[in-house]
This record gives structure tokens, C-alpha cells and sequence, in this order.
């Protein structure tokens, strides 16, 4: 006969079992959408890719030709100035807080605050920079996107620099300043030598981040049918294209905006995936 | 960087006092670039208000409790998409919360090791897909099945019980505040759950191992020893995910509808804010049709930051016991 103690040592283990096997059952759930979401973009991608979409504009609704040459090159060009703009504002304010305000309540908030922005709903920033830009200037345009997308950029760039300079030992800096070297070259010869594979990785995910961003995109640069290499003028970006094809109901423009998802997609794996490539050699080569 | 300009001038100063100015000059530049981060955020808020002054002065308090939203009378109000923001983030918040929970015990606890890397970097990715992706995939793959198979199911069994059966009576349309609520889900679930992972692995073995030799089995150890210790850290990762999906734009966007109603079924369709301002903006044709889309900006912008807030003081506390 089971003593009491037997019971309640078979329901322990009854409960543990079952609450292992749902654990499992969530990991499975996770992965399900993954798989799922992946599969659809792919396939449906794949069925709508050519070299056409890199060669041909937009096309205007009800026709069934045409691709996405103006979108990715507007989307290229506002990605890329976004991270030129953004990435030395951040790396200098990442190093104000790791080597000039470390400890400090100053750097304190500041870290806080930039904590907060990298959390920040995108749609908020594409608001502020039309109350900033777009309104004062009168127009939507290619510039006032790549600051939206920059503001994106910034706080991204900020945290892994903070964090990576950081990480270097500080017997590296007294070293340096030991033979007398002055501190901004401390900074720029030793510590961002020493923390770049770090902060070239943040860099890469702020371009990851931003690729795909539409929100912020809506009512900065607008969109624009034609090819458009004006930045003061309304530019076309590939997710606000898939925003607006998705939602149409033309068969072409959906599976044009099919395409687009699929090259997104496509892009912001290989740059997320090269980061954490670039992160993994650096910390074999280390150890 | 202005060693060449200055040749003339410095030949006559003795080296120290070069380095010193550029020592000072560095310092400046990065010191700007450091209170420029803490500016964003002020001008932010700050611009959206100024934007939104036009309709906080018209509507006054009545703009949070009013379920107007007419810009042909000019009647604007922000009650449906506050609404539909808070129902749709609760929905993905029940969601989510179990299930990231469940994932990171398995990645922390259950998994075999080898199994854990790959699995959390996949998890991990579902983070790096581009919100507009969510979207589209949830108006052409999951409305169609959710309509077709789910929604007619819920009408049928659950919408008949009382008190919840209300929220499940609607028409079988697919979009609704409970698809934006799945798809949100999915969208914060890699963020809570590498939050509860990261924090769950920072529980010093000794305490687990304490546990583990006096008999507990590995469901008590987690619920008595590892969630005890990390609490306020979990707290603040579930936060950071409510603080996600609060915010969240294309992906509501797509499957919630577009729908200026009040409605307690979370089978028909709604708005949020975000949605409301992605799907209205360029349409909005008055200073204070406008106004009023940027004043949904900023009650946005207030309540992620206080938000977001929560999450990062929980956050802290653990970082700050570790370090003792």
C-alpha cells in the first residue's frame, strides 16, 4: 500500500513532468510562427522574384509590370545616410559615457534615457521628425526620412559603443597613458581599436533595424512613384511600397510587395547573422 | 583633427598645452554628443505636444474620454484607439507572458545543452524580422485560416457562455483585436522571453544546487528558488515587451481593421493608436484633424516612457545585486 509519502512524492513528480513537457510545448509554439512566417516570405518571394524588380520602377495600379528599382534605391540611400549621420554622434556619445561619465548620475541618465529611445515605438520618432523637419522645411523629403531612420540608428549605436568600451581592460588605458599619450588619443588609437568588431556589430544591427522600418517612413519621405535621386524631394523606401501594395487590391502590387518582404527578409538575416558572425570570430580570436 | 589648421600657432606652444586643448576639445565633442542623446528624447516629447496643442485645447480632458472620431464635423477623440491599443497589448501580453516563460525555462533548465544555442538564436530571430513582415503575413496567411476556421468556432462554442461569451460573438472577418493581439504576441515573445532567460541564468548554481540536493524537483526549483531570486528582473522583461507592444505599428495595422467603434467583441475589428496615425496621417486634411493625430503621438510617447521606465528601474535591480 502507498504511504502518504509516496503520493505526494508521485505528484511532485507528476507536476514537474507535466510542467517540463509545456516548457517544451512553448519552445515548440515560438518556433512554429518562425517556420511558418519564414516559409510564406520565402515562397511567395520566390515566385515573385526576377531580376525585373531591380531593373523596372514602380508600376502605376492595374498594371502588371514593373518592379521595385526606385524603392530600393531610395530605401539604400536613406538606410545609408541614416548610418552615416547617426553613427559618429553615437559612437562619441557611447564614449562620453563609458570614459568621461561612467559612474556618474549625469551618465546615469543618460544611459536611462537612451535605454528608453532604443525601446521607443518608431512610429513616435517618424512624429517627431515631421514636427522637426518636415513641417518648419514645408515638404516631406528623402532627408527628413534618413533622420527619422537616423534617430533609429542613434540610440542602437550609443548603447554597444558604451558597452564594448566598457569591456576594454583598463590596465590598457593606463598603459597608453603612462607613456604619455594625451587622452582623445588614448580614445582613438587604443580603445576604439581595441572595442571596433564590437561596434562595427552594433552598426550592423542599427542597419538591420532600420531596413525594415516603415512606420517611421510614412510621413517623412512620403513615397514616390518615380526614380528619384533628389533628397529634398518625396522619396520611395521598399517597406512603405509593401505597405501600400499589400494593402491594394491589385494582384500584381501584392506580389510585388511579396518580393520586396521576401528581400527585406533576405537582407536583414544576412547583416544580422554577418554581426553576430563578426562578434563570435572576435571572441574566439580573444580567448 | 585640427592639428593641420593650426601649424603656426602651435609651433609656439610647448607640446602639453596642445594635447591639453585637444584633450579639452575631445572632451567637449563627445560631452555635446552625450547631452544631444538626452535632448532627443526631451525634444521629442516636447515637439509632440506643441504639435498636439490644437486639440488638447479644443477637446480639452474630453479628448482621452471621448469615442468621437469625425473629420468631417471635426469631432476628434481618443477613447476607441486608447481602447484598442490597451486590449490588443493585454491580449498579447496574456499570451506571450506563459509562453516566454515556458521557453526560457526550457532553454535554461530542460534543454539539452547542446540544443540551447540554436534554439534561442531561432527564437532570436523572430525578433529580427521586420515588423511590415508581421503584418503582411498576418493579413494574407492568418486573417484567411482565423476566419475560416477559428473565429466561426469561438462564435459557435465559446460565444454562447455568459459573461465571456461577449467577447467572442462577431462576424467570422479574421481581422479583429484578438489576431492584432496573436500577432503581437508572437512579435514580443523573443523579447521576454532572452530577458527571462538571461536574468534566469544569472541565479548562482550553488542555490539551485542547494535546492536540487534536498530533494526539490526541477518545477520547484524554478518556481522557489530561480523566480523568487529574479523576480523584479522578470517584472521588468515583461515591461519591456508590454512597452513593444504598445507601440507596435504595421503589424496591428494590417489585421486590426481600421474601425472607429467601441465594441467588447475581440472578434471585430477596432483601431489603435499607432494604427490610427500610420493609417490617417497623410489623409489628414485640417490643422486639427492633424493636431489631434499628433496628440494620440504623444499620449503614446507618455505611456511606453512610463512604461519602459517601470522596465528599466525593475531591471536595475538585479544588475545592482549582482554587483554586490
Amino acid at each position: 500500500m502507498a504511504t502518504v509519502a509516496d503520493r505526494i512524492y508521485l505528484r511532485r513528480r507528476i507536476v514537474n513532468v507535466i510542467s517540463l513537457v509545456l516548457s517544451g510545448a512553448a519552445t515548440l509554439f515560438g518556433l512554429f510562427w518562425l517556420v511558418w512566417i519564414l516559409w510564406t516570405t520565402v515562397t511567395k518571394g520566390i515566385d515573385a522574384f526576377g531580376l525585373h524588380l531591380f531593373t523596372q520602377m514602380t508600376p502605376p495600379p492595374g498594371e502588371v509590370s514593373g518592379g521595385l528599382a526606385n524603392a530600393l534605391f531610395g530605401s539604400l540611400m536613406m538606410c545609408l545616410l541614416a548610418v552615416l549621420m547617426a553613427t559618429p554622434i553615437g559612437i562619441a556619445a557611447g564614449t562620453y559615457l563609458a570614459e568621461y561619465a561612467n559612474h556618474r548620475k549625469i551618465g546615469e541618465t543618460i544611459r536611462f534615457i537612451n535605454d528608453i529611445l532604443l525601446s521607443a515605438p518608431s512610429i513616435v520618432l517618424g512624429l517627431f521628425v515631421y514636427t522637426l523637419v518636415v513641417e518648419p522645411l514645408g515638404g516631406f523629403s528623402g532627408w527628413s526620412g534618413a533622420i527619422a531612420l537616423g534617430f533609429i540608428v542613434l540610440p542602437v549605436v550609443v548603447r554597444t559603443t558604451d558597452e564594448m568600451l566598457r569591456l576594454v581592460p583598463g590596465t590598457m588605458r593606463e598603459a597608453a597613458l603612462s607613456l604619455g599619450v594625451p587622452q582623445w588619443k588614448v580614445n582613438i588609437q587604443v580603445l576604439y581599436k581595441a572595442a571596433l568588431p564590437g561596434i562595427v556589430t552594433g552598426v550592423l544591427l542599427a542597419l538591420a533595424r532600420i531596413s525594415g522600418e516603415t512606420a517611421p517612413l510614412l510621413f517623412t519621405a512620403l513615397n514616390n512613384q518615380y526614380w528619384n535621386a533628389d533628397l529634398t524631394q518625396p522619396m520611395a523606401s521598399v517597406p512603405v511600397v509593401i505597405f501600400q501594395f499589400a494593402m491594394s487590391p491589385y494582384e500584381y502590387w501584392n506580389s510585388l510587395a511579396w518580393a520586396g518582404a521576401f528581400i527585406v527578409t533576405i537582407f536583414v538575416l544576412l547583416i544580422s547573422l554577418s554581426a553576430r558572425a563578426i562578434l563570435l570570430r572576435n571572441k574566439m580570436a580573444n580567448d | 583633427m585640427s592639428v593641420a589648421s593650426n601649424t603656426l600657432a602651435m609651433e609656439v606652444d610647448d607640446r602639453a598645452s596642445k594635447d591639453g586643448r585637444n584633450d579639452r576639445m575631445f572632451r567637449w565633442a563627445v560631452t555635446a554628443a552625450g547631452f544631444f542623446v538626452l535632448l532627443t528624447l526631451l525634444a521629442a516629447g516636447l515637439s509632440m505636444f506643441w504639435g498636439g496643442r490644437e486639440a488638447f485645447q479644443t477637446f480639452g480632458f474630453g479628448f482621452l474620454t471621448s469615442t468621437d472620431w469625425d473629420p468631417v464635423q471635426q469631432k476628434f477623440g481618443a477613447l476607441v484607439p486608447i481602447y484598442g491599443t490597451v486590449v490588443t497589448a493585454a491580449i498579447a501580453m496574456l499570451i506571450a507572458v506563459p509562453i516566454s516563460f515556458g521557453i526560457a525555462l526550457f532553454l535554461t533548465e530542460v534543454s539539452p545543452t547542446w540544443m540551447r544555442t540554436p534554439i534561442g538564436a531561432a527564437i532570436e530571430l523572430l525578433a529580427g524580422i521586420p515588423s511590415i513582415i508581421y503584418g503582411m503575413w498576418g493579413l494574407f496567411v492568418l486573417v484567411p485560416y482565423l476566419g475560416e476556421h477559428v473565429f466561426p468556432w469561438l462564435d459557435e462554442n465559446v460565444g454562447p457562455l455568459p459573461i465571456i461569451g461577449k467577447l467572442f460573438q462577431g462576424p467570422p472577418l479574421g481581422i479583429g483585436m484578438l489576431t492584432a493581439g496573436l500577432v503581437l504576441a508572437i512579435m514580443v515573445i523573443p523579447f521576454i522571453s532572452s530577458v527571462m532567460r538571461e536574468v534566469f541564468l544569472t541565479v548562482p548554481t550553488r542555490l539551485k544546487e542547494s535546492a536540487y540536493a534536498l530533494g526539490s524537483t526541477t518545477t520547484e526549483v524554478v518556481w522557489h528558488i530561480v523566480l523568487p531570486y529574479t523576480r523584479s528582473a522578470v517584472i521588468g522583461g515583461i515591461f519591456l515587451g508590454l512597452g513593444r507592444a504598445l507601440g507596435e505599428t504595421m503589424a496591428v495595422t494590417f489585421v486590426l481593421g481600421n474601425a472607429h467603434f467601441l465594441t467588447t467583441s475581440l472578434l471585430e475589428p477596432g483601431n489603435s493608436i499607432a494604427a490610427t496615425i500610420a493609417n490617417e496621417f497623410t489623409e489628414a486634411d485640417s490643422p486639427l484633424y492633424l493636431s489631434s493625430l499628433i496628440a494620440l503621438g504623444f499620449l503614446l510617447f507618455v505611456v511606453t516612457f512610463i512604461v519602459l521606465s517601470i522596465a528599466k528601474f525593475m531591471l536595475m535591480g538585479l544588475k545592482r545585486r549582482e554587483g554586490n
